[in-house]
């Protein structure tokens, strides 16, 4: 294992900031540290790299134990959100400055300066300042002179939060290709859950301190844990009720079986359903379909946002359809249609579930 | 060039005229007349007349080594004492930073000479130290040492004042990023902490020197006013013109004019330059 968190906990003043994280990054893999902002995942980032100080818990990096280590001696390599590339430096000497302190020969600094500037395509700015960068320039040379020293791991914390969404996106698919390319283990905190869905290998998902979940990306997206996993992981109807004979009944008289799903015993509980795991059909007939009423149609680029008012009630349902899909049943705002939930998740009420 | 100000915030003529004839009226009656008056007393007695005053006489040429001198040695002590208290202050946050940030600001509150009162009192031959001081052979008042203290007391927010905005400006993600690169604390001092606030870091060494130049309070009391010995400029300009020799108290005053014109240049320099990096001076 290149990075093992265990047991982590960390207090200001009165605060827990975190408590209790564990969890591993095996060598070459690239995991996100997920989290709403204040979830702790960038203290947990800082412990690791030595700028923070656990209260208790250990860092192992590559084998060793790191806990005591200053953070000079780690040799890990950090990306911050805001770059904290040395102003007064040119590209070149920002890179370099990590092997220029270890008094590294020049030739074989000046070789590792190119193989870098190739690297992160920043060939011929070598002589700018970080002011005459654009922002995403100047993250990838934030990256390259983390690199530089050849760091046992590297650790990114919110590496494209400062960018907007046109550069992030191109970015992060930029990053994924590097790291299959350099094969550094790499851990990067984001609340970006679509972020860290589209280029970890697995995601430590943290809510208040602590772990929530660990696992691979479509595990954590199709098999939720927690309440609070399932509605932070992309958009999600959440439905108040209460199980019954084996039925989640709402408020104003809807049921919906579900008795393999549902707690035996009668107790108040949220039900999650995707806006893609609803399809809307005519006449339907099944366990899960419920007629509603279509209140709005939006078109968003490949897919169409079904506003739909269930029947007899106020509960609202946001679907969402491919364009084919919509077209094909030629939708009309008002209309009354059947909702098939293919898929639903029960989670008790007590749980602690992500609102904006 | 454009109004930046728009049509719908210009005055009218007379308001614009009036205003700016008040203030070029106010700055001339009280910085230009007084200071152009200072180089026509020194030059009363023509160009010869004003070097012989000020090279021939071995007390004033003695007055200049011993100002340069001072404020060598304070401006020395007080960029050290800059840099640490500025660092320590916009950097952690601990118990008596308060008390830290309002003993910097205190010289300014507090008179010249009082600074100047509190070493007589605690070094001079009546004061607390000083029997001991007198028995190991140890002079401060009266001397060099007592000048470069007092001068020191007077002369130390400004360096730390100019440096703490700047600092707190410039954020620790720097240094934090040098040190997981793997740069000791002497090598992010070096390469990254001391670049990033040069500017703000000159620009109080000069108004510090500058202020050490002309203190006259401070220096006054502990001197103890022996020509040749412990008379600094302003503290000359003063003994001439109590001697009724007027073209030389002014020749003396005209170089410490001309010091303080240079020091003007100088900031004004910086202060360009400053912008240009984009580094707040």
């Amino acid at each position: 294992m290149s990075i093992v968190a265990r047991g982590l906990t960390r207090r200001f003043g009165a605060f827990t900031a975190v408590e209790d994280v564990s969890f591993e990054v095996g060598e070459g893999e690239l995991v996100a540290l997920l989290g709403p902002s204040g979830s702790g995942k960038s203290t947990v980032l800082r412990i690791i790299a030595g700028i923070e100080r656990p209260d208790s818990g250990e860092v192992l990096l590559t084998g060793e134990s790191a806990t005591h280590a200053p953070a000079r001696d780690r040799n890990v390599g950090f990306v911050f959100q805001h770059y904290a590339l040395f102003r007064h430096m040119t590209v070149a000497e920002n890179i370099a400055f990590g092997l220029v302190v270890r008094r590294r020969p020049t030739p074989e600094v000046r070789a590792r300066v190119d193989e870098l500037l190739r690297l992160v395509q920043l060939q011929g700015l070598e002589r700018r300042l970080p002011s005459q960068l654009s922002g995403g320039q100047r993250q990838r040379v934030a990256l390259a002179r983390a690199l530089a020293a050849r760091p046992r791991v590297l650790l990114l914390d919110e590496p494209f939060g400062a960018l907007d969404a046109t550069v992030r996106a191109g970015l992060r698919n930029w990053l994924r290709r590097l790291h299959e390319e350099v094969r550094v283990t790499s851990l990067f905190v984001t609340h970006d859950q679509e972020e860290a869905l589209a280029i970890a290998d697995r995601i430590v998902l943290m809510n208040r301190g602590r772990v929530e979940q660990i696992g691979t990306t479509r595990e954590v997206y199709e098999h939720p844990r927690t309440a609070f996993v399932a509605s932070f992981l992309g958009p999600v109807n959440v439905l108040r009720g209460a199980v019954r004979r084996g039925a989640v009944c709402f408020g104003d008289g809807l049921e919906i079986p579900a008795p393999d799903l549902a707690p035996t015993a009668e107790q108040p509980v949220y039900v999650y359903v995707r806006p893609h795991e609803i399809d809307v059909v005519r006449h339907g007939r099944g366990r899960r379909v419920i007629p509603a009423r279509v209140r709005r149609l939006r078109v968003l680029g490949p897919e169409v946002r079904v506003e739909t008012v269930v029947a007899g009630s106020t509960q609202t349902l946001d679907v969402s359809l491919s364009r084919e899909r919509a077209e094909a049943l030629g939708l009309a705002e008002g209309e009354a249609v059947d909702l098939d939930l293919r898929t639903l998740r029960i989670f008790p009420d007590t749980a602690d579930h992500y609102s904006i | 060039m454009r109004d930046p100000t728009g049509p719908a915030r210009r005055d009218p003529a007379l308001v614009r005229w009036g205003l700016i004839a008040v203030g070029v009226g106010y700055l001339s009656l009280f910085v230009v007349v007084p200071l152009a008056n200072v180089v026509v007393q020194a030059f009363a007695g023509g160009l010869p007349g004003y070097w012989r005053v000020l090279a021939r006489d071995p007390d004033t040429r003695h007055a200049v080594r011993l100002t340069l001198a001072v404020a060598a040695a304070a401006v020395a002590a007080n960029l050290s004492f800059g840099l640490a208290a500025a660092w320590a202050i916009a950097r952690f946050r601990f118990p008596g930073r308060a008390i830290l940030i309002a003993l910097i600001d205190l010289p300014f509150s507090v008179s010249p000479v009082i600074a100047g009162l509190v070493y007589v009192l605690l070094f001079g031959l009546q004061g607390y130290g000083g029997p001991w001081l007198r028995a190991h052979g140890i002079t401060i008042v009266f001397a060099l040492p007592g000048l470069i203290l007092a001068t020191i007391f007077v002369t130390f927010p400004f360096i730390a004042r100019e440096l703490i905005p700047v600092m707190e400006a410039t954020g620790a993600d720097e240094e934090i990023a040098a040190i997981t690169l793997g740069a000791s604390g002497w090598q992010t001092f070096r390469r990254v902490t001391l670049p990033n606030v040069k500017w703000g870091l000159l620009y109080g060494v000069i108004l510090c020197n500058a202020r050490a130049m002309g203190e006259f309070g401070a220096a006054y009391v502990v001197s103890g006013h022996i020509a040749g010995k412990t008379d600094t400029l302003p503290l000359r300009a003063e003994k001439l013109l109590q001697e009724y020799d007027v073209p030389g108290a002014f020749a003396v005053a005209s170089v410490l004019a001309s010091m303080a014109v240079l020091t003007l240049v100088a900031k004004a320099l910086v202060e360009w330059r400053a912008r240009r990096v984009g580094q707040r001076p």
